[in-house]
């Protein structure tokens, strides 16, 4: 498989063009936007909490495949995990784009992106919502 | 390829024959910075070799010869742009330097409350913040001018905006996001009218066509030594020799000064007095080289090859239904690079794919954020000509793009 390959894998481009999570959270208690001036990438993650837990997220913004992709499939990860697991599941997957060794499994549709560590210049934008989650839970 | 002999020149740059991921590298980035011949190479091991010293102050032979160097760059930059007189050269770092040098110094002097600023909304970032603060600290007025239909400068704008108020005029010559070449001979004759004067950032246009500070007639004019194949860490502002006494010095310590007593200094005259501290030696003596190579080539050649390059660009880009092109669509209204957009891609996917291929580009608001905004895009694509780019090179961009388009059906 060539690197491209690895990069705009189907599942990926899926999550990019059809992503069931891309819409805004009427009712949510956490609203956040993240972007990154250098490319363009910018997103808003909303979530609804009830306590520690994450009943209900999504998101809106508009950026590089790989950006919104990565959203979504955080999206995918986190909903209806509780804060603590969601943090360690964000440290696992900031692990895996610094290539450090992770239980990919647990990572579902996100393990994808493990390939963005050979792009250097992508890294940041895998990162973008993780990052923004970090800073609202 | 009539105006200059690309095969050639290809030779003389080195680094055109790195492969990145194993393909031939297509260097479509020059507006960011350009790629160094051997003689500019060869020339900064020279300087160290057989010069170094500081300069001015010490009474030996190298220090001799490092001054001698250091003020034989400036008589060349004074030539290359056709200053009167080598005292308005002054050797900076680059052009945003020189940009906020004019800020920090005339600008925070002679901008008062109630003045206005007239910038173009395509200005770069480096000629924005600056007057930004200027506006801000001495409560003066921001203007900027907008396009036209065709994404030229309206001139009808422009002199709708010009009053007794304005101050200064800070435009850009050439447009590193859409090409234009701005009629800055034209502002400049207005602007003296109501008494304004007039800063020019030259970064995109020196490096790509022959520029006359004189017969523009501007008051300022700031450029980069690695845009136009010299080094970096070296740049130019161009001070009108009737202004050298009104504008201050800018940072001030050793070497700018006549005379320091314990709690006053008098100042030596320019350009030593906008000067402090030891100056990039190294690479005002290495931009002679840079310059040599330009001046070998011709910089009429320069402009007029890039001109044939952007003409086959847009006329093979344009035969591409799934990207849309920024810019006038006349290719003699511009200089040497094309920003575009791919259909349904984010730039940054389109830089990707294409470095794959081995063609280097940029993608993102190419420190033109407000510029974006008014063109309604977050950001673009960009290829950027020099002089050892060819058709070819066009190609294979044009290849690249029809691979991008496989991976975004």
């Amino acid at each position: 498989m060539s690197d491209l390959n690895q990069l705009y894998s189907e599942v990926i481009m899926e999550h990019y063009e059809n992503s069931p999570h891309r819409r805004e959270l009427k009712d949510a208690t956490h609203k956040e936007r993240g972007h990154n001036p250098l490319c363009g990438d910018d997103i808003t993650i909303y979530l609804k909490m009830n306590g520690d837990i994450i009943e209900d997220a999504s998101f809106t913004g508009h950026g590089c495949a790989i950006s919104q992709a990565s959203t979504s499939m955080m999206i995918d990860l986190i909903k209806g995990k509780d804060k603590k697991e969601a943090l360690r599941l964000v440290q696992e997957f900031i692990d895996m784009i610094h290539k450090k060794d992770v239980n990919l499994d647990e990572l579902g549709d996100a393990q994808v992106l493990h390939g963005v560590s050979d792009f250097p210049a992508r890294v940041k934008c895998a990162l973008l919502a993780w990052k923004t989650l970090q800073e609202i839970l | 390829m009539k105006y200059v002999d690309v095969e050639k020149i290809k030779k003389d740059f080195p680094i055109l024959n790195v492969k990145p991921h194993g393909k031939k590298l297509i260097y479509l980035d020059n507006a960011a910075t350009t790629q160094k011949p051997i003689s500019v190479i060869k020339a900064m091991d020279r300087y160290y070799e057989e010069l170094n010293a500081n300069v001015y102050r010490s009474p030996h032979y190298l220090s001799a010869l490092s001054t001698q160097a250091y003020e034989e760059a400036r008589e060349r930059v004074k030539k290359f742009i056709n200053a009167k007189t080598e005292e308005s050269i002054i050797f900076t770092r680059n052009t945003t330097e020189s940009i906020n040098f004019i800020a920090y110094t005339w600008g925070m002097k002679y901008i008062n409350e109630g003045d206005e600023i007239i910038l173009t909304i395509a200005e770069h970032h480096s000629n924005i913040l600056p007057w930004q603060m200027v506006a801000e600290a001495k409560k003066a007025k921001l203007k900027y001018v907008y396009l036209d239909d065709d994404f030229r400068l309206s001139m009808k704008d422009f002199k709708e905006k010009m009053s007794d108020k304005v101050k200064l005029i800070a435009i850009q010559h050439m447009s590193n996001v859409l090409g234009i070449i701005n009629p800055v001979e034209e502002i400049t004759h207005i602007a003296h009218k109501y008494g304004a004067k007039v800063l020019i950032d030259g970064a995109q246009s020196v490096p790509h066509m022959p520029v006359d500070v004189q017969k523009i007639d501007c008051d300022f004019f700031a450029f980069s030594g690695h845009k136009m194949l010299g080094p970096m860490g070296i740049g130019v502002l161009y001070i009108k020799e009737d202004l050298l006494k009104e504008v201050p010095p800018f940072l001030r310590g050793g070497e700018m000064i006549d005379e320091v007593y314990e709690d006053y200094s008098t100042f030596a005259p320019s350009p030593l007095k906008f000067e402090a501290g030891t100056p990039n030696i190294e690479g005002a003596y290495v931009l002679i080289s840079a310059i040599d190579y330009i001046e070998k080539i011709g910089l009429t050649n320069i402009y007029k090859h890039e001109g044939e390059l952007l003409e086959y660009g847009l006329q093979k880009m344009k035969e591409l239904d799934f990207v849309k092109l920024y810019g006038p669509k006349d290719a003699k209204e511009r200089g040497g690079l094309i920003s575009f957009n791919v259909e349904g891609v984010h730039p940054h996917d389109v830089a990707t794919i294409l470095d794959e291929e081995g063609i280097a580009v940029r993608s993102g608001h190419h420190c033109c954020q407000p510029l974006m905004r008014y063109l309604g895009v977050p950001a673009t694509v960009r290829a950027s000509f020099y002089l050892y780019n060819d058709f070819e090179d066009i190609d294979a961009l044009v290849e690249g793009l029809k691979k991008v388009r496989k991976w975004f059906k």
